[in-house]
């Protein structure tokens, strides 16, 4: 029971990464794996600037622009030197674990003696579990507020055009290589925010936190849309929000019911797998019903 | 209007799949000038089309319109002059989205996009207005996503999209071809209407002679990358399939190989 709030707030923390990964893979079409670098790239670069004294939502915001810069690099390798999205997302990542490396100095950085946003946030309750879910809320309205305003605009609807159809946008007087660049910048800057997050939550941050991290994203985005509907572009935002947080939840409940935590990646690599090729399944029992029938 | 002075394009150069698409090719269309496209397959007719749009340079030679040379611009810029309908009616338009959204970005085509909100309730009458002209029952349908319309419904809204921010020139590669014989008529219906309403510089390549006779005020056939034939005014009004094979026959010096591909 004492284990609902922290679960939740786990969703909401990391369904800012589920967003960027969602801006990417849904918006953009494309399978951005920088995500595994740019994840723990917030982490650390929060939690170096933090432990140097410095105000959390000042080392949040360099996360992000540190993050952005990872997508900047990762747009670049693929529209100017035409380096396929998924290897390109694939060395910034590889290029992203040595940077991470030289910004923490080491593998692990405690953050339990230095202040956090959630220390500084503990005049919201009494109880740090409540202080945790209400800061993830917070963010999360932000987070999803901006980008709600933001597609929503001129650039964002090019943005969105892109990944429907690159030559409808194009025939329309925009650049592509300008909307992906974009895309991928705002993505792998939540994504470092998400990580700078996650590690002030976890109380540290480590340079091998980013693997997977791409597979809970989509974990995420899949189960929110399959539960919770894409009509609209906000109802999409939402799917994505409660997929983050159903993901933790089954998560937690194998847990309860004694799975060891070591095959939570195997588990989670097999959910995603299902969860991707549900559209084939449903037609190959749909195309199997009609032929069944008289 | 249009100039295009001697380009030539080969693709893969060096290679076993060497391809001379266009040969030495000049061109010059005049304001108002609706040009119908005619030719074989490999005739070159999609590769000029392409070499005007930007999808690729040309090897050689100059294209400008009105004077300005665009030939190194690219596909997105030249996007400022030239509307374009595809022959895939999936090309011109962004499935996921809706008919109003699609519409937006249209009407701001060329033009960078900002900051302010992309489909504002504010142009909805106009959108519906536009829409209406089509015929289509589209005007009660803005918020639709576009992915659930049909081919035909789909290649009048690129075409309705193509013209709405008034193009300099306007390209249309086969945008009947993938379409029923019905819907294709009706397309084709509705580009003579808005095209000769409006006085567009109009290319428009076709796969059926009849089509390229009874559309537009100049005529153009196209043969191995180059220019074959080229008739203008009351010569191509009272041009005839016949007439035309006839000057097939004498420019290229052979007969045509497969009439259906010209009558198809």
């Amino acid at each position: 029971m004492d284990l609902i709030i922290p679960t939740l707030s786990m969703g909401l923390l990391w369904s800012i990464l589920a967003i960027g990964v969602y801006l990417t893979f849904r918006v953009l079409d494309i399978a951005d794996l920088t995500v595994e670098g740019s994840f723990p790239l917030g982490a650390a670069t929060a939690a170096k600037l933090l432990s140097a004294g410095s105000d959390p939502l000042t080392a949040i915001g360099v996360a992000g622009i540190a993050g952005m810069l990872s997508g900047v690099v990762t747009g670049w390798l693929t529209t100017k030197l035409r380096i396929p999205a998924l290897l390109a997302g694939i060395l910034t990542m590889i290029a992203l674990y040595s940077v991470n490396l030289r910004i923490m100095g080491k593998a692990n950085l405690s953050l339990l003696a230095t202040d956090t946003i959630f220390t500084k946030s503990a005049f919201l309750s009494d109880d740090r579990t409540v202080v945790v879910l209400i800061v993830g809320l917070i963010s999360v309205l932000l987070v999803s507020g901006f980008c709600y305003w933001f597609f929503g605009t001129e650039i964002g609807a090019a943005i969105r055009a892109t990944g429907f159809n690159p030559s409808m946008i194009r025939a329309n007087g925009v650049n592509t290589n300008f909307t992906i660049m974009l895309g991928l910048l705002l993505s792998n800057g939540l994504v470092a925010v998400s990580g700078a997050l996650v590690a002030q939550s976890n109380g540290f941050a480590d340079v091998g936190m980013g693997v997977g991290t791409i597979v809970i994203g989509l974990a995420s985005v899949i189960i929110g849309e399959v539960l919770f509907g894409t009509r609209t572009f906000w109802n999409c935002l939402l799917s994505v929000v409660l997929g983050s947080i159903v993901y933790r939840v089954v998560i937690a409940l194998v847990l309860e019911m004694g799975m060891p935590p070591n095959d939570l990646k195997l588990f989670t690599a097999i959910l995603v797998a299902i969860a991707l090729s549900l559209p084939l399944l449903q037609a190959r029992f749909k195309g199997r019903q009609r032929k069944e029938a008289p | 209007m249009l100039d295009i002075q001697h380009i030539a394009k080969t693709f893969n150069p060096g290679t076993i799949t060497e391809k001379v698409a266009l040969v030495d090719l000049s061109l010059h269309l005049s304001p108002g000038e609706f040009v119908t496209v005619i030719g074989g397959n490999g005739a070159g007719k999609s590769t000029l089309m392409n070499s005007i749009a930007g999808t690729f340079f040309v090897d050689r030679g100059t294209i400008s319109i009105d004077g300005e040379d665009i030939t190194r611009w690219p596909e997105h810029r030249r996007a400022k002059y030239i509307g374009r309908v595809f022959q895939d009616p999936m090309m011109g338009t962004a499935a996921g989205m809706m008919i109003e959204e699609n519409l937006a970005i249209a009407s701001r085509r060329g033009r960078m996009p900002s900051l302010r909100w992309s489909a504002p309730k504010s142009d909805q009458q106009k959108f519906r207005d536009l829409l209406a002209t089509l015929g289509l029952g589209l005007e009660d349908r803005l918020e639709s996503k576009v992915g659930l319309l049909s081919g035909g419904q789909r290649q009048a809204l690129t075409l309705l999209m193509a013209t709405m921010a008034d193009p300099k020139l306007l390209l249309l590669d086969e945008h009947t071809a993938a379409l029923d014989p019905k819907t294709a008529e009706q397309v084709l219906r509705l580009t003579k209407d808005i095209v000769e309403s409006r006085h567009l510089t109009t290319l428009m390549i076709t796969h059926n002679m009849r089509d390229a006779l009874r559309c537009g005020n100049r005529l153009i056939m196209m043969y191995d990358g180059r220019i074959l034939i080229d008739v203008a005014g009351e010569e191509k009004k009272h041009l005839t399939v016949p007439d035309l094979l006839q000057m097939f026959e004498k420019a290229a010096g052979s007969t045509l190989d497969s009439d259906s591909l010209l009558l198809s």
